[in-house]
Parts: structure tokens; sequence; C-alpha cells
């Protein structure tokens, strides 16, 4: 069900010109009040009465990590600090986190945006939401818990942990919606074997799950061990928490930017011009209506492409891909921007490949060389050379027409490929450079 | 009339083929037959043995990929022309050897034939009409 049908389907056009009025407001609140953006701006030698239409967007310098670094705490802020209700922070994997604040008017947009989030996953009042995103500093329990209570379902605030009471409470409060990260739901599935509790005998059904980057083996994983429909949502803690983008449970398939909330672009990491409307590229987000803690182009850091394609949920905003990549795994490969993820890509198309790869990047002279090496599993061996080569040649052609590049693939054992905690490790550059 | 035949995908690694044997060795599992076929990425080792439900099921648990093909077996006189008289069977009905080879063990005077055929059943149907001994699964894995 659609939580907003006056928004999420405005026409695109009513949807663009909605988004320049919030951009030209935004951009003239963030350089009055924020210093640091407007020294940026002034560097870029952009005025906010430059800001004409939405491709004017693109004049304005991109914000990072860094940016947000140097400004720790409150730097960023862009209200008086009695305006703020809410302060959340980012684990940072090195020094310190990343702080983000919210006034009472963005804790009740984001309730918003979950409650689209959570309608779009197919969840309604009535359900019993089962809410394992941790409660914290971290967005995910409390983003995901207002907007549970803004559709009207009740929420279990039960946040990560004891996986067994986890199984309990949802056997005796009959948990219906399961919110957490990926990789909890397969923990979950796990320990509810060791307890022989079967699955089907609960009442889950549908699961809303973020904040780690997934694959669709996994999301299948998911489906059959818990019996339930696995969504894929999306967010971070820079732009607003969880409510960013959200699949819907028509489609599964590509997820739906909140546009009126937030501008999407896709831009080639390294020369940061913008990437045609459907191909892979780093996203950036610009915020359109955050008060305390607004963002400019700020780089994601992730890899994805937008999806314009209308999608048979009703829904007219642009679709972005799911995460499969970080710009850090960007390879240039006789100048081709290649992301491991289009590879991976690649092989989820043709049926039967797993998407079990690691990609060698060698240099033959002054020649870059890649080979791919994909794994072979029982569902495409065959007793007969021929038609593993033929497979071997299939993957090479598609990836050319794809990416752009020649390819050399290696038909490996399964587990040939080294598997790191879980994550293997996708990309081997040999190149010295 | 059809005979059970294991393949494993094996990387050009040294020390694989010697991993396979010994998976097999060691659950007790008899060797009946076994080709390999080599490109210059991997190998497919087929093998006829004593056990293949077994067989499959311990290779996979040492994580090797397995497929299961059928094949027969047909027992070809020992002496010149032997061989190609049960070719010749084929070409003249049109059907494609997809790979052969010979199996270690000589069923009384004779020497046996694993072969792959694109049409198995027709195969099976000519070369019975041609008089041609087609040896059961049951024969061979109790050779």
């Amino acid at each position: 069900m659609i939580w907003n049908e006056e928004f999420e389907t405005l026409p695109r056009e009513a949807l663009e010109a909605l988004q320049l009025k919030r951009l030209q407001h935004q951009i003239e609140r963030v350089h009055a009040a924020v210093p640091y953006y407007r020294n940026k701006m002034e560097e870029a030698g952009v005025r906010p009465a430059d800001i004409r239409t939405l491709k004017d967007l693109g004049r304005l310098p991109f914000t990072t990590k860094e940016d947000l670094r140097i400004n720790y705490p409150f730097g960023l802020f862009a209200v008086p600090f009695d305006q703020v209700v809410r302060i959340h922070a980012s684990s940072g994997t090195t020094g310190k986190p990343t702080v983000v604040g919210y006034t009472r008017r963005d804790i009740d947009s984001w309730a918003e945006l979950m409650a689209r989030t959570l309608s779009a996953g197919g969840a309604h009042k009535g359900d019993v939401v089962h809410n394992a995103y941790g409660y914290g500093l971290f967005t995910g329990g409390l983003g995901a818990h207002y907007g549970a209570e803004r559709l009207g379902a009740a929420v279990i605030p039960i946040s990560g942990g004891n996986s067994k009471r986890q199984i309990m409470i949802m056997q005796d409060f009959g948990s219906t919606v399961l919110m957490c990260t990926p990789s909890y739901a397969l923990n979950i599935a796990d320990v509810m074997k060791e307890m022989k509790v079967d699955p089907s005998s609960l009442k889950l059904r549908v699961g809303l799950f973020g904040a780690e980057p997934w694959s669709e083996n996994m999301r299948e994983e998911i489906q059959k061990r818990l019996n339930l429909k696995a969504i894929d949502i999306f967010g971070l803690s820079e732009v607003m928490g969880p409510g960013v983008a959200s699949e819907c449970i028509e489609e599964q398939h590509g997820l739906h930017i909140f546009e009126d909330y937030f501008i999407p672009e896709i831009v080639d990491p390294k020369t940061m011009e913008p990437m045609p409307l459907g191909r892979h590229g780093e996203l950036v987000f610009t915020t359109l209506t955050k008060e305390a803690f607004p963002v400019i182009r700020y780089r994601t850091k992730d890899i994805s492409r937008l999806i314009p394609e209308p999608c048979s949920c009703g829904r007219t905003f642009y679709r972005m891909e799911r995460i499969t990549g970080r710009t850090d795994d960007m390879l240039i490969i006789r100048g081709v921007n290649v992301f491991p993820s289009q590879i991976e890509h690649v092989l989820m198309s043709i049926e039967g490949v797993e998407p079990h790869y690691q990609i060698i990047v060698d240099r033959q002279g002054s020649l870059d060389v890649v080979e791919v090496q994909v794994e072979v599993s029982e569902n495409i061996f065959s007793d007969e050379v021929k038609v593993l080569e033929k497979l071997s040649r299939k993957i090479e052609r598609e990836i050319k027409d794809l990416l752009g590049i020649s390819c050399r693939v290696k038909l490996v054992e399964p587990r040939a490929i080294q598997r790191s905690e879980g994550k293997a490790q996708r990309v081997i550059d040999k190149r010295k450079l | 009339m059809k005979v059970e035949q294991i393949s494993v995908f094996l990387e050009n690694k040294s020390g694989r083929l010697a991993d396979v044997t010994n998976v097999l060795g060691g659950a007790g599992i008899n060797i009946r037959a076994l080709s390999l076929a080599d490109t210059t990425d991997f190998g497919i080792l087929r093998l006829i043995l004593n056990d293949s439900e077994k067989a499959k099921e311990v290779l996979k648990e040492n994580g090797f990929t397995v497929g299961k093909t059928e094949v027969i077996a047909v027992e070809v006189s020992d002496r010149p022309g032997g061989l190609a008289e049960i070719l010749n069977v084929m070409k003249d009905n049109g059907i494609n050897v997809e790979y052969m080879y010979a199996f270690v063990q000589k069923s009384g005077g004779n020497a046996i034939i694993i072969f792959r055929f694109d049409e198995l059943e027709k195969a099976i149907g000519v070369l019975k009409a041609a008089g041609i001994r087609i040896l059961t699964g049951e024969e061979i894995y109790t050779i």
C-alpha cells in the first residue's frame, strides 16, 4: 500500500518543481546558517541565487565524510542548538563518530519516511512490528520505531541480541513484521533451527532489512529460512537514517528513493561528473527538508544506479539498484571504470551461475589484463568440456557487452575463492601503478 | 542398460586428482574406470565406481563439485577391428560419441568401453540390434 498517495505518486514534472522549490529554500538557509558550507560555496563561486534549475545543483561543491569529521561534533548543524531534540551518531570505523541532529520537524519527517518504508514493504496498522534494529546512537532502532508507530502498528522495541528470547517473543506476541539487519535475520534463522522452531509456525509475513549491503542470494536464503518476504531498505545517518529509499513488495526490485525529501545523483567517482541516467556510479544525496543537519551533495561512496522506468506499484519515484559495492572497490581498467558489482550483475543474470567470483587485474606490458574467476556450482557443472567452455565464452561476451572490457573467464572450484569472515575479497589488483 | 558415471570438476592444480582418489579410497569406494578430460584451466574427471551414491556424498562433503551422468558400457571383442565395428554402427545411425574411454578390467576375453552418446536411447537400440553386448550397471559395479 502507498502511505502517502499524494506525494509518492506525483507526476515527474510536479515532483521536480517541488524539488526545485525545496532545494532553493534549503540552499539559502544552509548558506545563511552554516559558515562552513557558506565558505565552500564562496570558494566555488556559487551563490544561492544561482540555483535556478535542478541542473544547477551540479554547481555546488560536494560534501564528504572528511567535511563531517572536520566539523565534529556540531559544526554543520544549521539551527540554534535549542531547536535540536535528538542526536544520533554513526559508529566511526576509525576515530570519532559522525554526529547528526534532528529538530522536532525532522523527527516528524523521519517518521513519515519510515511509515512509507514500512507501508511499501507491505506492513500496515494492526501489524506487530518486531524491531530488532539496535536502539541507541545508531539511527536504525529509533528510526524504525517512530515509523512503525506512525503507521499505527504495535511496535516491540526488542533491539538486537539474545536471539532465543527474540524467538520466544515472536512466538508469544505473534510478530508479523521483522526489522533488523540481513545478517542478524540469518542468525535468527540459525537459532530457530537449533531450537527446532518451525518458521511456518510463526506469524512473520515480511521482513525489512537494511543497514548493511546484502545480495539477492542472501534474500533468497532469508525468505526460505524465515518463511517471509524480504524487503531491502536503505538509509544512512548522514542523510537521515533509514527511510531514504525502500523496495516495494510488489516488485522487490530496486529501492524507491523518497525524492520529495532527497535528491539523488549518480556521479563518476573519479571525475565527479554526472553519469548518464541509468549508469552505475557513486550515489550522492542532497537533503531537501532537513533542518538540523542538512547535507548538500553528500558523497555516500556507495555504488548504485538509478532505474527511471515506471514501477508497477504506482510510485513515481526513481528506484536505485541495491547497493553492491563501494567506490573504494572501483577499478579503472584500460580507462574504463569497473565496479565489481557490475560483474556480479552479469553473473547473476546467467542461469545457474552463482555470484561467487574474483577479479584479478594484472598488467602485461602496458596492457591491463583481467581475469574473472567464477566458481563452478553443481547447477552449471557438466561432464562435457564443451558445455563448460561455452559457458565461459558466454560470460566473457556478456561482460564485454555490459562493461565494455574484454576479460578472460576462468572456471574454478567452489570455495577456491577466498572468503574472509563471510565477506569475499572480490578484487586482486596485481598492477604496480 | 545404463551405467551411472560420476564427474568431478577439478582446477588445474597439483594434488587435486590425488585428493579425489584419497577421499574415495578413504570411504572404501573402488574405481572401476576413469578418464580425465583436461583443458588449460580445468579438468573433468569421470569415474565409474562401485558405489556412485556414496561417492557423490563424500565428494560433496569434501567440497567438490560433482555431477551424475548416464553412460553405457559396451563389450568389445579383443581383436583388431573390434572397436571399429561398434563405431561403424554408430556412424551408420548418425549417433555422435561425446566421449569414450576404456575400462580397467576385461570382461572374459573382451574389453569394456564406456561411451557417452548424444542420443543415449537410440544408441542402446542400435547396439542391441547389431548384436553388441551392453553391460548392465550391476555387472559393472560388481566386476
